[in-house]
């Protein structure tokens, strides 16, 4: 067997994996585009028909817009929860934090279908299924692991003596977090909040059980489409979610960059 | 003293926000549903003697297990040839493999879910090329099977392979393998004796995420899986929505709990799960 085999034979092997990961997401471009009534490649021509279609119709704007400000509403909770409780855990010492910062990790690790059983019987009592609370309440809870993740990240780029020096010289708690702290961090918040927004306005599982017909976000329309009525309008959704997506993504890289350089 | 005692206590309201929110919201659900399993329809452990008994628990749980263990080997295989293409690369076609790994995992699941119906369905475009092409004369079985769930479920867990292992191949030393080539060994041996033990740990970390993420997955299963071939995730929501079973759907929800407990538990002493779960800490 010649010498430089496995390289040659992992380098394919890597390129036909890095194919299988990204051509099924651009298929759905050409299948948006179709000039045809049906799920298929254009045959005679490109079409935008089937955007015009999602862009038009109430239904799916509703949803956007539901989904949009349910995501607003629960990055704006995950981002101030987990934020103050990244700080509060960077600053006490390591290990009386443990227990908190493994609390912090569980919805990463429990998967949603046990949570969303868990809301579904826990709002009810409470009044909160099918309304906007409930699903900011499910979507922010969930999304604080994110913004954990980031920002401690960040702050384990922070020297904690400026932290000291601005108490030593008298600031309060509070001017502390002001001006010294969230500045040097606000990279780390971004993405984190970017994360939380990902994560709701992408959520499935939950919405499933706690919201019915007031609240019928996005992806729970993508779902009922996918189930009920495969057409090409489908593909015209996940175009623009797609670029939405990417949008945010690159938003990120910039921000971090401008930081970075 | 008094001074630094009164300032811990600021700190510690910081964290309280959180704490509570995730104990009223999050904790607290799930034990109380939880709960029900020992409790619904009758008290006792019926529900769990179910798992001896039962024909269709034991089909569902043998399912997941076979479905896991597939998606955890291939996604190892296809994440590790990635993530070692990575390190091997120049840091410009670094930037290019990394995008590959990072924007399919930032792409809804739902929306790649759709994509591999599009493709893999009856009148599909891959069957419909495959038929023009004359290459097969009835459109293959691609989609609402265990197959269609296995391409859906390793596409979405690669990334997730590809992240720990990349982080546990960038500490190798190239120059060990530099040295290990210039002592001789072929490039062959080098990678297997040098470069594949020393990215172990990385392996192990990434085959235990995408095995418990494996195990509680409920959307791509559902779709993909047509409602024929179910998985705990799905077959709980069929307990809970459909049949109002609430102690045998309750009973699979916290086996699911317990089996990624126990999974991260008996890891933790092998790997580091702070490398799981990025530098959380």
């Amino acid at each position: 067997m010649d010498g430089t085999y496995p390289a040659g034979a992992s380098r394919g092997l890597a390129w036909a994996t890095a194919l299988y990961l990204v051509l099924p997401i651009l298929i759905v471009l050409p299948v948006a585009l179709t000039d045809q009534r049906y799920l298929s490649l254009p045959e005679h021509g490109i079409s935008f028909q089937h955007f015009r279609t999602v862009l038009t119709s109430p239904a799916w704007l509703g949803s956007i817009w539901q989904s949009f400000t349910i995501a607003v509403a629960a990055t704006a909770l995950s981002v101030s929860a987990g934020t103050l409780c990244a700080i509060g855990c960077w600053r006490i010492s390591r290990r009386a934090t443990d227990l908190v910062r493994v609390l912090m990790l569980l919805p990463l690790i429990i998967p949603s279908i046990v949570y969303a059983i868990g809301l579904y019987r826990y709002f009810g009592p409470l009044g909160l299924l099918d309304r906007f609370l409930g699903v900011v309440i499910a979507h922010g809870v969930t999304g604080i692991p994110y913004v954990i993740i980031t920002v401690s990240t960040a702050l384990a780029a922070f020297d904690p003596r400026l932290e000291q020096a601005a108490r030593g010289m008298g600031a309060s708690l509070s001017q502390t977090l002001r001006w010294v702290i969230l500045p040097r961090i606000a990279p780390g918040i971004f993405s984190g909040a970017i994360f939380a927004f990902i994560h709701s306005w992408d959520e499935l599982v939950m919405v499933l059980f706690i919201a019915s017909r007031d609240v019928f976000t996005l992806p729970r329309r993508i779902w009922d489409g996918i189930n009920e009525n495969l057409d090409p309008a489908m593909a015209a959704v996940a175009v623009l979610l797609i670029f939405f997506t990417l949008l945010l993504l690159l938003a990120d890289r910039a921000l971090r960059r401008r930081n970075e350089g | 003293m008094n001074d630094t005692g009164r300032v811990s206590a600021g700190w510690w309201l910081l964290i309280l926000p959180a704490f509570l929110l995730l104990v009223a919201f999050y904790i607290a659900p799930i034990l109380q549903v939880l709960a029900i399993s020992f409790t619904d329809p009758e008290p006792g452990l019926g529900n769990y003697e179910r798992i001896f008994t039962s024909g269709s628990v034991q089909r569902v749980i043998m399912t997941t297990l076979r479905i896991c263990l597939i998606t955890t080997a291939l996604s190892l295989l296809l994440g590790y040839a990635i993530a070692y293409a990575i390190t091997l690369a120049s840091p410009r076609a670094k930037g290019w493999w990394l995008l590959a790994v990072l924007v399919p995992l930032w792409i809804s699941v739902l929306v790649r879910a759709f994509a591999w119906v599009t493709l893999l369905r009856r009148q599909g475009l891959v069957n419909n090329s495959l038929m023009g092409a004359g290459v097969i004369s009835e459109p293959l079985p691609l989609v609402w099977n265990e197959f269609g769930i296995i391409v859906g479920m390793v596409h979405y867990m690669v990334p997730f392979a590809v992240l720990p292992m990349l982080s546990s191949m960038r500490e190798i030393d190239p120059r060990l393998l530099a040295a290990a080539r210039g002592l001789g060994a072929s490039r062959w041996e080098v990678f297997r004796s040098v470069f594949l033990p020393l990215s172990k740990p990385g392996i192990l970390a990434a085959a235990v995420l995408v095995f418990i993420f494996s195990l509680g997955f409920y959307i791509t299963p559902a779709i993909l899986g047509g409602g024929k071939t179910l998985m705990v995730a799905e077959w709980i929501s069929l307990q809970i929505l459909d049949l109002i079973r609430w102690g045998l759907g309750t009973m699979m929800a916290t086996m699911l709990v317990v089996a990624i407990l126990v999974t991260l538990a008996v890891f933790s002493r092998i790997v580091d799960l702070r490398r799981i779960f990025g530098s959380g800490g």
